[in-house]
């Protein structure tokens, strides 16, 4: 198997994706054909009420999840083709993801949550350090390095969320409501520092509900009742640049 | 692989040092699983060593014969008569040697000792092995003349007499006899039945005849065979003529007892593989506890960590990745569990071969098997939470609670 894409593709296409949970009478059809296209580089916010199908379609492009039927290209490779094992093998090399509950594993210190994938890329621990190290820098928490999740605040814990989600270099970032559990203030740091990964050259794609986080996209993708609804065009509201590196 | 590995060995080192109560008593059932299997091997090793130690310092190619009620109230025993017919008419019988056993005091120096007082002439001590370390056996005229000397076992020796000095050509006393100490015996540990052998003094039999039991009788006798005949047409030659001397008619039961050393040791390997089988099979029971035990265990733990398997799946842990965590967990928390039972077998082994006196006998190989056979048993019940855990779906488990 390939994972490599042919060059000049788009970096992910879905075609008529449709995904319907349940058999018979208490099928629901949670996608009816969604379209959409996403090129490398992009910041998109995907938007839209509950259940108007966002979170599933975010999961599907996670490649965690694969469509009832339709088409979805990464990177060229058509994923609803592929197995579980091969699914898992695209997320370690192209996904980070960063979820609601930053989901990281409890009493084990932040550098080490960050080395996690790592891990399972089978680097030695010289460079799982150094790389993980990397990324907590990015994202201004390297004094943290030893400290365990729950000596974290929560912008922290995001934070080392986001870190473990860089450390592979992915090309792209699946956000899942990332700033759905923090104050105001401790979101706006969270969005400016996908803004400036962003423009570091990483593709995020942010599932929220907060018209103000998504305004930090360049692309707003509006889901209701299983269906792309519109898609808009945005000149972030926010920018970090003034108050450089340290979020 | 090798650097993925030692992470997961030391992911499992580490979950297990979290939960270390849990850990320890989801593995009581290997521990005492393997603890058991050992320490009975070990145990039973000792035992069938000391056993034989015990047979063998009977003598091999050995018969002891001894008198029993038969159809009598009361054992008759053997005359001089008998054994002189053994010696004279069975073909192949190398020594043939009458004894006699009193207990009596001795004393030499001021001290006194409780000890064994046997009766035996040379013949006797050759069919036994029973060998003189320091100073020499009877002479011809000692035995004949029933003079008042005497072979002294090494803990009367310790008893009476002072350390350092040699008791050789030494006065001294068993009850009212007085007697010249003409040698030491080897050190022979014990005998069967709870004597000590090395607690004895050897007068000739005729002294100890006339001095301590006070008849001519002979107590027990041992026939020496040469091993080129065979045991089973010695012990007919043998029988048919007791039976012939003791005046037995037609099928009047034996009045003595042949006791064959080596079928003794083949009785007593037969009841150690018995007792070695039934241990086997209590100890597959604890055992298979044992891993069920950690089977619910590693359940739990893969629906407590739901969460966690969530989070390793979506940054792409493969699901064999997520099995081999599992099962490697499983796998450290047996192998723990096995060494810890191993080391408990051997103080439990130490200990009890102490106190019930056998040798402590190290047998590599079952400290081996019981290792492996404990990280057998966490593969075996370690796979289904494993593959359970490796099968859940990402998007669920990291929705888990």
């Amino acid at each position: 198997m390939s994972l490599d894409a042919p060059s000049g593709q788009p970096l992910i296409q879905l075609e008529g994706i449709t995904k319907t949970f349940g058999t018979g009478a208490a099928a629901f059809q949670a996608l009816k054909g969604v379209d959409l296209t996403i090129e490398r580089g992009d910041f998109v916010a995907v938007m839209g009420p509950s259940g108007s199908g966002k979170s599933t379609t975010m999961n599907i492009l996670g490649c965690l999840d694969v469509p009832t039927a339709g088409k979805f290209r990464f990177r060229g490779v058509e994923v609803q083709a592929l197995d579980r094992d091969q699914r898992s093998l695209l997320r370690r090399r192209y996904l980070g993801f960063v979820f609601q509950g930053f989901n990281l594993l409890a009493r084990t210190t932040a550098v080490e949550n960050v080395e996690l994938p790592l891990l399972y890329r089978g680097e030695r621990k010289a460079e799982r350090r150094a790389a993980a190290l990397r990324a907590l820098d990015q994202v201004g928490l390297v004094p943290w390095a030893d400290h365990t999740p729950a000596e974290l605040s929560g912008g922290q814990q995001q934070r080392v969320a986001i870190a473990r989600a860089l450390v592979t270099q992915p090309d792209v970032l699946l956000a899942d409501e990332p700033t759905g559990n923090l104050d105001t203030e401790r979101s706006i740091e969270i969005m400016e520092l996908l803004t400036r990964l962003n423009k570091e050259g990483i593709t995020i794609l942010l599932v929220t509900h907060e018209t103000e986080m998504a305004a930090f996209a360049r692309t707003i993708v509006h889901f209701r009742d299983g269906l792309v609804e519109r898609i808009d065009r945005n000149v972030p509201t926010h920018v970090s640049a003034q108050k450089g590196g340290t979020v | 692989m090798l650097g993925m590995f030692g992470s997961t060995l030391l992911l499992s080192f580490r979950e297990i040092r979290r939960h270390l109560l849990r850990s320890f008593l989801t593995t009581l059932g290997i521990i005492i699983g393997v603890a058991a299997v050992i320490t009975m091997v070990t145990l039973g090793n000792g035992v069938t060593a000391s056993v034989k130690d015990q047979i063998s310092s009977l003598g091999s190619n050995v018969f002891i014969v001894f008198p029993i009620e038969g159809d009598r109230d009361t054992p008759r025993p053997f005359e001089q008569a008998d054994i002189d017919a053994i010696g004279r008419q069975i073909a192949g019988v190398v020594e043939v040697a009458g004894s006699v056993n009193a207990t009596g005091i001795a004393f030499h120096n001021g001290q006194d000792w409780s000890t064994g007082v046997q009766g035996a002439d040379n013949e006797f001590l050759r069919a036994q092995s029973i060998d003189v370390v320091e100073g020499r056996p009877f002479t011809t005229e000692e035995t004949k003349a029933g003079k008042n000397v005497c072979l002294i076992g090494p803990k009367v020796q310790a008893a009476i007499f002072v350390a350092g000095t040699s008791p050789l050509g030494a006065q001294m006393r068993v009850n009212q006899v007085p007697c010249t100490v003409i040698g030491v015996l080897e050190e022979r540990g014990d005998g069967g039945g709870g004597s000590d052998q090395d607690n004895t003094v050897i007068m000739p039999l005729k002294t100890v005849q006339r001095r301590f039991t006070g008849n001519d009788n002979i107590q027990f006798f041992v026939v020496k065979y040469d091993e080129s005949y065979a045991s089973a047409s010695i012990q007919d030659a043998l029988v048919s003529l007791l039976r012939e001397r003791r005046l037995l008619q037609g099928d009047a039961n034996n009045d003595f007892n042949v006791i064959d050393t080596a079928q003794v040791n083949q009785a007593l390997g037969a009841a150690t593989g018995a007792l070695t089988a039934m241990v086997a099979v209590i100890a597959g029971i604890s055992l298979l506890v044992g891993g069920i035990g950690i089977m619910n265990i590693m359940l739990v733990s893969v629906t407590e960590r739901t969460r966690e398997i969530g989070i390793r799946l979506a940054i792409g842990a493969l699901a064999r990745e997520v099995r081999m965590q599992f099962l490697t967990e499983a796998v450290v928390l047996c192998c723990l569990g096995g060494v810890i039972g191993i080391a408990l077998a051997l103080v439990l082994s130490l200990g009890l071969s102490a106190l019930i006196d056998v040798p402590f006998v190290f047998d590599p190989v079952i400290n081996v098997l019981s290792f492996v056979f404990s990280a057998v048993m966490g593969i075996a019940f370690g796979y289904y939470p494993a593959s359970r855990a490796s099968r859940l779906d990402p998007i669920d488990a990291l929705r888990h609670e």
